[in-house]
Parts: structure tokens; sequence; C-alpha cells
């Protein structure tokens, strides 16, 4: 096995990394998408104009990254409308309630070895892993 | 300071998306692979968390260390403990919707960038979901105690 397929991922995690350190020693707060985009129409201390400004880096984050190397990140949605559309609405209520999702739960929770993200973790890891393979076994995949 | 905090998170935002186009999280057929670990897994996301994570571990280290962050007079970091019905049944409903798609909020968010219909459906449903458990949660709080909501 070879490792020089992994490196833009390994790379590409150091920077969400970063990403979450810089929230963490600026502002002190975890860089939690989920968490942040709710603040858009919750009022938060954080207040809105830090979440926005987050959410917006966020968006452009894609186009630094063609800029830099030249074309836009390959994406590729197997998913039929109705799945997105059922998916999406899971993937919110989910994380609103679960209060976190794989950023403020998955890297900054993690980090800090919080027990509730572990917890967290592996419950969503469990069912994602689930549920592909249910769908595998149904042939919708 | 508010100035300060709103172009660090800015800043923080931008290169939390850029690590997302690096490392392939956009791509739901690549998180999917991943996920997929009774057919043909591609573990390459592994590395994304694993980079993830003890880069931040190092950001968590620092941050003890500082009396307070740059731009705060305090931490602002979530202090509970208990594991209950509530956080393990929305992260396993998360799960399941991220299974589906192979989305989830970050990579959601981030491919606005890429004007990708299906991508813009998906963060459209996740937007009203989100909505629809606030809301919820604000009626059974104001029910519950005068205190929230």
């Amino acid at each position: 096995m070879t490792l020089e397929p992994y490196w833009p991922s390994l790379f590409g995690g150091i920077a969400i990394g970063l990403a979450a350190a810089l929230m963490m020693t600026l502002n002190g707060r975890v860089a939690g998408v989920s968490g942040i985009l709710s603040g858009l129409w919750r009022r938060t201390d954080a207040g809105v104009a830090v979440n926005a400004a987050f959410a917006a880096g966020l968006v452009l984050g894609p186009a630094l990254y063609a800029l830099v190397f030249g074309r836009l990140p390959e994406i590729h949605v197997v998913a039929s409308a109705p799945v997105l559309v059922i998916a999406g609405l899971l993937v919110g209520y989910g994380v609103r309630m679960g209060s976190g999702c794989t950023s403020g739960h998955g890297v900054v929770g993690l980090a800090r070895l919080s027990p509730r993200s572990m917890a967290a973790v592996a419950t969503f890891l469990a069912t994602a892993v689930a549920t592909v393979a249910v769908m595998r076994l149904a042939g919708a995949s | 300071m508010n100035g300060a905090r709103v172009i660090a998170a800015g800043l923080s935002g931008l290169v939390f998306g850029f690590g997302l186009a690096l490392s392939g999280m956009l791509d739901p057929a690549r998180v999917r692979g991943f996920l997929d670990v009774f057919g043909a897994w591609d573990p390459s996301l592994a590395f994304v968390l694993g980079g993830a994570v003890a880069t931040a571990s190092l950001g968590v280290w620092l941050s003890r260390r500082l009396p307070r962050p740059a731009f705060d007079e305090r931490f602002h970091l979530p202090t509970s403990r208990t594991i209950d019905g509530r956080l393990i049944g929305g992260a396993a409903i998360f799960g399941v919707g991220w299974g589906m798609a192979g989305l989830c909020p970050g990579p959601a968010v981030a491919s606005i960038a890429l004007g990708v219909p299906a991508t813009l459906l998906f963060l459209a449903a996740m937007l009203a979901g989100m909505a629809f458990y606030d809301r919820a949660e604000i009626r059974l709080f104001r029910r519950r105690s005068p205190l929230h909501g």
C-alpha cells in the first residue's frame, strides 16, 4: 500500500484542524458548523456577525482551492432528489437534537476528549455505516 | 474586539472550507465510500479525521495554556458531560441522513460555491430540518419552564 493517494486527505484534514485551532485560540469557541449555522437564526452569545463570517468563509474555501489549484474540487452526487431531501431533513434535525455534527463533535469534541462527543461520534458513525450497508443490500446505491 | 472576532471567524471558515475541498470531503461519493465498510471501503477520510483531530488537539493544548482567547474575555466551550437520549438519538438520526446522502453540514455549506443543484437541494432540506428542531425545542421548553425560550 502506498500512502501517496492519501496526502491530500491528510493535508485537508490538517487544514480543517487548523481552522478549529484558530477558532479556539482566537475566539475561544468551537468551530462546529451546525451550531454556527443555527446561530444565524437563533440568538447566541457569539453574535450573528461572527457566525455569518464563518459561514461566508466556509463557502469561499472551495473558491480559494480553485484559485490555488486551478480547478474546482470534483464531486459526484448519486442520491436521487427524494433521497437528498429526506437525508437533508434527517441531518438537520439530528445535528440540532444531538448538539453537533462531524465538525463540532467529530473534530473539536474528540480533540477536547469530550465524553459526549465520543459517544456522539461512535453513534453517528455506526448508524451511517449501517445505513450505507442496508442501502447496498437493498440495491439502492 | 468584535471586528477582530468577525475576521477571525471568517478566516477559520475559509481555512475550514479550503481543507474540506482539499481533503475530498466535499464529494458525497467518497464520503459514502468511507462509510461503505462492508463494501469497497475507501479509507481516505480516516486520514482527514486523523489529521483534523491531531491538529485541533494542538489548538486545544495551546488554548488550555492561554489565560483567555486572543479576541475574547473568556472561552465559550461546552461543559456538559451528560450522555443522554437527546445526544444519542440526535447523533443516530444524523448518521442515517449522512449515510443516505454522503453529506454533512460543513460540506453542504461549502458546496454552495460549486453550484451543484443536488447539494443545494440537500442544504435547503437540512436547514429546514435544523429550523424544525429548533422551533419544536423552543415550544417544548416554553411548556416545561418559563425560564427558557
